[in-house]
This record gives C-alpha cells, structure tokens and sequence, in this order.
C-alpha cells in the first residue's frame, strides 16, 4: 500500500503551524477522505467540517497545495503524492481552528438581500406558469452549494477586505438568481450599485474558475447585472421604459 | 450553580434540514418565538442529499393522478403497517406545500404548458415526482433557507443537543454544546420540534453524513417517549460501490426513472425474474413496455427496476450471493444504454442526471453517458422512529413534537422514493403549527438546573479519563456490528450476537477517553454521538429480533414470508423505570370504511 504526506494547518484563532502526517493510500480516495483517515488514527481533534462527501453540500472548502477546492471532490490520484500535500483553511475567512473558518458574514449578508417577490399568480388556482427555457437560466445559479470557495478567491475581500461596502461572487450570483427569476418583481438594482458594492468587481474572472458546480458567475451572474446598473443610472431613457413595464408586469 | 448563557423561545426546533425548516417558518408563521438549532452550518443539512424528487399529485403530467392514488401507493409501498391518518394527511396536502415552495421562489423543471414537471419513481403508480434535474433537495433546503431568514427566526448554528430537559411529564427545553467554542447553551422553550434525520452512521455502508446519528430518536427515547417501527430500515439499492472510499454514495432513482436498467454480470436483466404477486399486475412484462413507461407512454406498466426499494436492494443481494455481481460486489446500472433508443442520449443524460454525471466523472472516473455504473445496496432512511399523533406530529411526551425521517407512521415497513421530501414539507409545516398552538395554549415551564448540571457533567467526563479508547474505534466497531449482523438480511442468532456487542459496546463508550480542548474538537464530538447511535442500534436490533417475518424493509433468512398476525402490529420500544428497553406490540387501528375503500378500488 503506498503512503502520502499531508502537511495540514493545525491552530487556533491567533496561532498555528502545519503540521505533517503519513498515511496510507487506497484507490480512488479523496483529500477528505486522508484527513478523516488522519483524524481517526493520529488527531482526534483535528477539526474539519464536512457533511455529504459528494460534492453537494459545500461544507469541506479548503485550500489544498494552495488551490481552493471542495476536499471531498479532490482525488489524490490528481496530485502529486511525492512531495508533501499542504491542506490550509481558506485564507479570505478568520480562522476558527485547523480547517475550520468563521464563515458567518456570509449569512448576514444573505439576509441583507431583498427576498423573492413574486408577480401575482398566473392562474385561479394559484399557480403560475413558466416555459422550461426561462427557467433553466436561473437553474444555474441555482446550482450553487454555498461553499464560499469564490468569496474566499475574490480579491476584493481576500486581498482589500472589503466585506462592509462589497458583497462577494456568491451573492451577486444569489442577487442574479432573484433578479432573472421569471416571477421576481422586486428590484435589487440600487442596492447592488449603492450598498452591494458590485463596482468593485473587476471581472478577473477568478470566482468563475473555482466554482464546484461549474457556475459562469462573472459572465453570467456579475456581468449582467453591471448591465443593468448602467442601464438604471446611466441610461434615463432606458430607466423610464423599465420602470413602466414593470408596473405593467405588476 | 453553573449559571448557563440561556436563550428562550416558545418553540425549539432541533434540526434544520427540510422538517424543521419548514417547522420553523411554520410555527413563526403563528406568531410565536422560535429558535432553530442545527449542528452543521444552515443550508448543509441532509436534505441537499435528496435527489430524484418531491412526490404530490399534482397531476400535472398525467391527469389521472389525485390523492386518493397516491395514498394507496403509500399504504401498499408501507405494507399496510403505515399510520393510516398521516398517509392521508401526506397524500392530501402535499400538492399544496409543493405550490408554497414555488411561491417562495423554488424553480422546478416544466411541462411544455408550463407546469411543474413531474417524473416515475419506484412504487408511484403515475409520474408524481417534481423535480429540478437530480438536485430537488438542494432546490428545497435553499427554497426553506432563503425564505426562513426573513421569518425572524433565531437560528443557532453549529449547536448540539446533549439531552432535552423537563418539567415533570413535560417538555421544558434542553441542554446544547457549541461546537467550536465547546460551551454549554441552555434553552428554555414551552415546546420543542425534533427534526434532527436518520441513523445511517451506525452502518459502515450508508448514503448518510455524520450528522445521521440518531440524536432525535434518542433524545426523545430519553426523555420517555415511545418509537415505533425501528425495524425498518431502508437500504437503498443503488449506493456507489467503487472506489471504496466512495462506497455508499447514493445514485438516485432518477437513473432508472429516465430508463436505466440494472444487469447481472451475464447481461441480464434480473429484476424480471421476481416481480412480487402484489405488484405484478402493475409491472411490465417485456423490457419494451418498460422502456415506454419511462418514456412517458400512458397504456405501459412500469419496469421492474421501479418496485420498492426494499425488493430492488434484496435482488441485488441475490445476483451478488449467487456469483452475478460485478467485479466489485455489486452489479450494473446502465443509463447509457438509451443511445440506442433516442438521438442525443448524451445530452439528454447529462441534462437529466447533471450531478449523477457529475459524481461519476469525478469520483469514479466513470462516464455514465457511455459505460455502466457499478451499484449496491446502501443503508440510506429509517421508517421508524419517534411514535406521534397523527394531525399533531406531538409525543406522548406532551410539547414534544417530531417532523421528518425522525418520527414514524408514514412510511410504514417501506418509505417510496419522493415520499421523503412530501413527508417534511407536511409534517414540518403541521409539526410547526401544533408545536406553536401547543406553546400559546400551556404556560411557561420550569428548568431543572440538576438536569442541565448533570448532563453537562457526562459530556465532560471523557476529557477527564486519560486512558480511555479513543472514540473512533467505537464507532467503527458499531458500524461493522450493524452492517454484518442487523443488515439487508437477517438472521435471529446475528442479531442476538449483535446485542451481545452493542452491550460490549456500550461498556467501552462509558470509558472513551478525547485528547485536546473543547474547542471544535471532532474527537469530542464523536464520543458524544456514541451514546445516541448505540440507544438506536440497539433500538433496531431488539425490535428486529421480534418481528419474526419478513415484511417491506425487514427482511428474514429465518422467516422468509409475510406473518398476517405481524401486519396487525407496530412494535413499539419505551424506556423501563429500570433503565432498560420494554418491547410491545401496539396493535394498528382499524381503518376508517373511506379509507379501506381506496385501497379496495385502487387495488
């Protein structure tokens, strides 16, 4: 049976180190797969949150050899097992312990965000109706699992610390999922100019490429909705015809 | 005194996947304070898990659907051991909490009129399912998520419930550890909502997280409330089986409700060997008949591969015992095979089964589009559980409420695929509501600070033992006692053996010694799962042992066929004034004429 090395961050919120542990390698294992292997045999306390092993919970973002990745998605037979496997919490977030980071200002961001406001219902019965084609652009933002992994690449806040005045990828993707709704009426366009921050988004690109679930999060999310800032207050004409289809919508 | 940081609500919700969100919404909804309590992060719970569907009758996609079908397709998947009054209620309400979600803004797949899009399933006699693609639960959690955070609901995240607190005969609150801190949260509440999922971890193979230990039906078993059913337990046939570090993985139903068939290593398709009397005269008889059911032909019957899950999983074990597995002990599915049906059978795959696709690629190195997946059964729902009322969802333990795959009584001896994310929406939302009434109508309660003092002083004692076994070794230990001894199929001297152990077992837990601090500390965490895990392996053991029949999920080497006595009973477990389990047989009431009357016409 062959061996890998993982050096893995061991610390609490002021300070820590990696530190390194071997251990075996069987076929088609995962990174977080090794971690628990190493949690159950050598760290009882090694701390790292994780919930369906498949990709669809977002819950074991990490940064592993400095990439950010999901570690139940990360096959070992992807890596290198002949130098030693650095595993780190993500860097954009405060560090609780070991893997774990303090990811709560993402979820009082979320409550910031206007919710979903329906138009009336289409039909007597109270349902509406809707082509699958108007849908499906929504179902990929829909895709995404909350794993952060794009707030924690975005410059903006992992570099600039922006977290007051921006609100990061996801939620732009979030705002957009709202925004594109066939049966949102409510409009969120202000708030992404004047208190989301999306002008600080430079389009690198970088959120796209990380994201598990394959989400186009800068052409299709972001990019639109600076689309539709510029078409809100920088374009009056366009504003006008805007606001009267929407009441007309109503 | 320890003075405890407290909070107060007039309902606790513990759990905050599908059932005890939609508990939550529901009993703020009644203008009452709610607290919500989850161990993982909100949005992570099991319910993303979810997959194939919600089953309601909408009858979108075939009009002949309504609520009386659906409610004898529940009773027959049960085996009539099912609590009557919440499949009706199940079978009644479910299209209207579906048409809710879409109002909070869930965006399911469509008819070409526009319609919430349904799909086949095992056991559904119509296309019942909504779906969105093979990720229904995520859509749901997130529906229930984004919806709750503007309900003013407090929700307190990454907590733990150690043991729910009384107030003589009734529920007063409970007692809770923060995970990465490691402080100890009192909650003080006039009612209280378990909806805290499964028990998959006391299994080595399992579709189920880490949170899956039990804790709702043992924190309710503690407390002096009955569970019922915990025979019952689902192994769904279609787990991941290689590579083995993926192995329990769920593949959806989805697969085979799209066309995919399952083959033994001969290239046959085995499921038509052994269609069960009562559902042959609803089963395909030639693979042509079932290729058009998936395909949406209204006069074929279903395949084969869609009966219940407890009979696909049983004939799996079968091909596997008798040398027709596949390379790695399971055998295969294969969806790829529709090429030879229809044109762009690759997109249409990866459109339908984008995360199946997806897991396989990723985890397996399998392209389904071209090649079949390997696939076994996998320990994946428990029918069983905390025994409540009906309408109310509440305990015998008055203020103690149970929603979701923590109660018992919908599913019977067999929950249908779909069933599940129905079961959470009804019952959440009726749990919720009774949970609230129930708050407003009863005074406040008193703490027992002994209680809190003397649950806390357990939790910390293994920081104090210094040369104890480590948790770990336990658990696994556990889960190969359960897998080889309480499994697919049982025989009564394994299970006697595996009682034998779980008391072994139990005797080392007491000793389990953790290293470190009480910060984010797993090891910790895992020790102080054991006591729930070993309470319901030990549950589903001894009541397994009585049931000396084979019925829906249970099945006996020992006694291979039905017992028309057994199908009169639930067995139902409750703690002794000695601390030990008391067994009973709670005979099933009889069922209103209308009712009976369903099942007669529907056959």
């Amino acid at each position: 049976m062959s061996k890998a090395t993982f050096k893995v961050w061991r610390g609490d919120r002021e300070r820590g180190q990696f530190q390194s542990y071997t251990t075996d390698v069987t076929t088609g294992m995962v990174v977080l797969d090794a971690i628990h292997q190493i949690q159950a045999e050598q760290a009882n306390d090694l701390a790292v949150r994780w919930n369906c092993k498949a990709g669809k919970c977002g819950s074991c973002s990490a940064e592993v050899n400095g990439q950010p990745r999901l570690l139940c998605m990360t096959r070992l037979s992807d890596l290198d097992l002949e130098t030693p496997i650095t595993v780190e919490p993500m860097r954009a977030f405060p560090r609780i312990k070991d893997l774990v980071t303090d990811v709560s200002w993402n979820f009082e961001v979320k409550k910031r965000i206007k919710g979903f406001t329906p138009r009336p219902p289409d039909a007597p019965d109270g349902t509406w109706r809707m082509q699958q084609s108007d849908v499906e652009r929504v179902q990929e933002f829909r895709k995404c699992i909350e794993c952060y992994l794009c707030q924690n690449v975005c410059h903006v806040i992992r570099e600039h610390h922006e977290e007051k005045e921006f609100i990061g990828p996801r939620f732009f993707v979030y705002s957009a999922a709202l925004e594109m709704h066939p049966l949102d009426v409510a409009d969120r366009v202000p708030d992404l100019k004047r208190e989301f921050g999306i002008g600080y988004c430079n389009i690198t690109k970088c959120c796209t490429k990380v994201c598990p679930e394959s989400i186009t999060i800068t052409d299709n999310a972001i990019i639109p909705l600076k689309e539709r800032v510029v078409d809100e207050f920088y374009d009056p004409v366009g504003r006008l015809v805007k606001i009267f289809s929407r009441r007309a919508q109503a | 005194m320890p003075d405890y940081d407290t909070k107060t609500h007039d309902v606790l919700v513990i759990g905050a996947g599908g059932a005890g969100l939609r508990a939550a919404i529901a009993a703020a909804a009644e203008g009452v304070s709610v607290g919500l309590v989850c161990k993982s992060l909100l949005g992570k719970a099991h319910t993303v898990m979810a997959e194939g569907g919600v089953a309601a009758s909408l009858a979108n996609v075939d009009d002949r659907d309504n609520w009386r079908v659906h409610f004898s397709d529940t009773m027959r998947g049960g085996q009539y051991l099912n609590n009557w009054r919440m499949a009706e209620l199940h079978a009644k309400e479910a299209p209207d909490r579906v048409r809710e979600l879409e109002a909070w803004g869930a965006l399911f797949d469509r008819t070409p009129d526009g319609r919430i899009l349904q799909r086949n399933f095992g056991g559904h006699k119509y296309p019942r399912l909504a779906h969105v693609g093979d990720r229904t639960g995520l859509e749901m959690i997130r529906t229930l998520q984004d919806h709750g955070i503007h309900q003013g609901i407090d929700v307190h995240m990454e907590y733990t419930i150690l043991t729910l607190l009384k107030d003589g005969d009734r529920i007063a609150g409970a007692l809770a550890y923060d995970r990465e801190r490691g402080r100890f949260r009192l909650f003080h509440s006039k009612a209280v909502v378990l909806a805290t999922g499964g028990i998959g971890r006391a299994y080595k193979i399992t579709s189920n997280s880490w949170e899956y230990t039990g804790d709702g039906q043992a924190l309710a078993y503690e407390a002096g409330a009955a569970l019922q059913d915990m025979e019952f337990v689902q192994f769904h046939p279609t787990g991941m089986v290689w590579p083995p570090s993926v192995r329990g993985i769920l593949v959806t139903e989805g697969v085979r409700g799209e066309g995919g068939v399952l083959k033994n290593s001969q290239g046959r398709r085995f499921m038509f060997d052994d269609v069960p009397e009562n559902y042959r005269a609803q089963t395909a008889t030639d693979p042509e008949e079932g290729w058009r059911y998936t395909q949406g032909d209204k006069s074929a019957k279903r395949p084969p591969e869609l009966l219940t899950r407890d009979h696909v999983a049983r004939a799996i074990v079968r091909e596997v015992r008798e040398g027709r597995g596949s390379p790695h002990g399971g055998v295969f599915l294969d969806i790829a095979w529709i090429k030879e049906k229809i044109p762009n059978a690759e997109e249409h795959i990866k459109k339908k089964l984008p995360s199946m696709y997806h897991q396989f690629k990723t985890l397996a190195d399998i392209d389904i589009t071209k090649e079949p997946m390997e696939i076994g059964p996998t320990t994946h729902y428990v029918m069983g559980g905390i025994r409540v009322d009906g309408d109310s969802q509440m305990s015998n333990v008055p203020g103690l409420f149970a929603a979701g795959e923590c109660a018992a009584g919908l599913h019977g001896a067999n929950r249908l695929g779909g069933n599940s994310l129905s079961d959470l929406l009804v019952f959440g939302k009726r749990a919720g509501e009774y949970a609230a009434r129930f708050a407003r109508s009863n005074g406040d309660t008193r703490i027992d600070i002994n209680q809190a003092t003397a649950a806390e002083k357990r939790a910390l004692a293994p920081f104090d033992r210094k040369d104890g076994e480590g948790p770990y070794q336990i658990q696994q230990a556990l889960q190969n006692v359960m897998q080889e001894n309480v499994g697919i199929v049982r025989r009564e001297a394994e299970m006697e053996k595996a009682l034998t152990e779980i008391d072994a077992l139990d005797a080392r837990a007491a000793k389990v010694s953790v290293t470190g601090n009480r910060e984010y500390n797993p090891g910790w965490h895992t020790a102080l799962d054991l006591k729930n895990l070993l309470t319901v392996a030990r549950a589903i053991a001894i009541t397994a042992i009585e049931r000396k029949e084979s019925r829906g999920g249970h099945f006996r080497d020992d006694y291979p066929n039905k017992d028309p006595e057994f199908g009169k009973v639930n067995l139902v477990i409750q703690r002794g004034p000695d601390g030990r389990m008391v067994l009973s047989r709670v005979p099933i009431p009889a069922m209103p004429a209308e009712l009976a009357q369903v099942i007669k016409e529907m056959g």
